[in-house]
């Protein structure tokens, strides 16, 4: 009865028992076998890292999609901790992983309607801008300091993931007057129901600085932000859930571009983490998708939220030199 | 029967702009680190040597290497490592040209306010593509 409780039926439930542990053995493999090999993780062949960075991002970007978080989130601190990669090469990596999952899904959400071009623009505006501020405090702040703040933002992260409840259809009662200046609004089809959706914001100049926010927060990290856009759209603005998942993805891309060109004009982007970590995570996104139409993306959730919380916790540990 | 939805005029050409410049992005990147990785092109620091490297801040890193920062690396397309950086800017690039090729659609609409923001957008990407806040 508990295991049903858990995982809503028991297969589910025992697809989860098997994979979590598969799931964090994969995490913690490169940081073990480093610790094993004699001369440590110099004495590893320098192909075997991005080799077992691309296998552990095909099962980061195969859970990302279906619990609906972008793959830098769990990206950062898993690779950050248990990789033998500096941090700013990880959240360098990090940025690109959140920017080309978002270009690739973003044709198909703008042509269908899931994503919302005059929604998107003006928020991506001020994550834009904030966001290359985030990037150059990240490369200018002591290791330790990024390392710390990281664990802990990773851990509210999978706290708000806990919390965080969800509204498919926001009722907008009425629009407030910049959204309405700015002509955001729009008509989705929602192929369960059949319906063709109508849809307003409210409270556009909170999400403009709430944008700000996470902007900043992705760029200092290298988190992207799929993780606070969706419940940001959907629960200040009253987007519906799945336009606002789509119109995060448009976000994403603009945002994490400016950044990411930070990075790169400053050496912090080194190809051979960056590639193979882009190539195993589009890869897993698209196992990912399939895995939803066989599992409840409850299950999925809840596997990532244990996976963010113990990669949260070492992050943290990390920082602060308990844990090294 | 719910009738038929037509998306905003803007959506379409940003769609379009996108899958293509992605692809590029997508298609030069992975052939780039085939040819880097397989020794087609010679790298500016060797494979062997980036397990004694890549746990270094990017400063020292930097340092270590002599590697050079902001555009240099467009003109040293022989090595496999500044190689693969091109298909990471097609990328990082891609939504400048997107948002470019929507703009005369906001401007039949005399839609200023969008047009505006486009702009700024433009701005505040090249700036940061420019290498003007470059720390190294």
């Amino acid at each position: 009865m508990k295991q049903r409780d858990l995982a809503g039926k028991p297969s589910n439930f025992h697809f989860l028992l098997v994979l979590l542990p598969v799931a964090l053995l994969l995490l913690t493999f490169p940081a073990e076998a480093a610790n094993l090999a004699p001369g440590g993780a110099d004495s590893i062949a320098w192909w075997v890292w991005p080799l077992a960075l691309s296998v552990v991002c095909f099962f980061l970007g195969m859970l990302a999609v279906p619990a609906g978080v972008g793959g830098g989130v769990l990206f950062v601190p898993i690779v950050g901790s248990f990789f033998p990669f500096h941090l700013d090469f990880v959240r360098g990596a990090g940025l690109l992983v959140a920017m080309a999952s978002a270009l690739a899904a973003g044709p198909s959400l703008l042509k269908i309607g899931m994503a919302n071009l005059r929604l998107a623009m003006p928020l991506a505006l001020a994550a834009s801008i904030s966001s290359i501020a985030g990037a150059m405090l990240g490369l200018a702040l002591p290791d330790n300091v990024v390392q710390t703040s990281l664990g802990v933002t990773i851990l509210g992260i999978a706290t708000l993931m806990v919390l965080s409840k969800k509204s498919e259809f926001p009722h907008v009662q009425k629009p407030d007057a910049l959204s309405q200046v700015l002509g955001i609004h729009g008509v989705f089809h929602d192929t369960i129901s059949g319906k063709n959706i109508p849809w307003q914001i409210h409270r556009t100049p909170a999400g403009l600085v709430l944008f700000l926010i996470i902007g900043f927060l992705g760029g200092l990290f290298g988190v992207g932000a799929g993780w606070a856009n969706v419940p940001g759209l959907n629960l200040l603005l009253g987007v519906p859930l799945k336009v606002a998942a789509g119109t995060s993805s448009m976000i994403l891309s603009m945002a994490s571009s400016s950044a990411t060109w930070y990075y790169l004009d400053n050496g912090a982007i080194l190809p051979i983490i960056a590639v193979p970590s882009v190539i195993g995570m589009m890869i897993g996104a698209r196992i990912g998708a399939h895995l939803l139409t066989i599992l409840k993306a409850s299950v999925i959730r809840k596997m990532v939220i244990g996976i963010l919380l113990f990669a949260g916790v070492r992050t943290l540990l990390k920082g602060l030199g308990i844990w090294i | 029967m719910e009738p038929e939805i037509k998306q905003p005029d803007e959506q379409l050409p940003y769609a379009a702009v996108m899958h293509w410049s992605t692809l590029a992005g997508f298609i030069v990147l992975i052939a780039s680190f085939v040819a880097y990785v397989l020794n087609w092109l010679p790298a500016s620091v060797p494979l062997e040597q980036l397990p004694h490297l890549w746990n270094l801040p990017t400063a020292e890193y930097l340092k270590a290497t002599g590697t050079p920062t902001g555009w240099s690396w467009l003109f040293m397309m022989g090595k496999g490592d500044f190689a693969s950086l091109l298909g990471i800017a097609i990328l990082s690039g891609s939504s400048i040209a997107c948002i470019v090729a929507i703009i005369p659609t906001y401007m039949r609409a005399k839609n200023n306010t969008y047009i505006a923001i486009c702009v700024l957008e433009i701005i505040v990407l090249l700036l940061s593509a420019s290498g003007i806040f470059s720390t190294h």
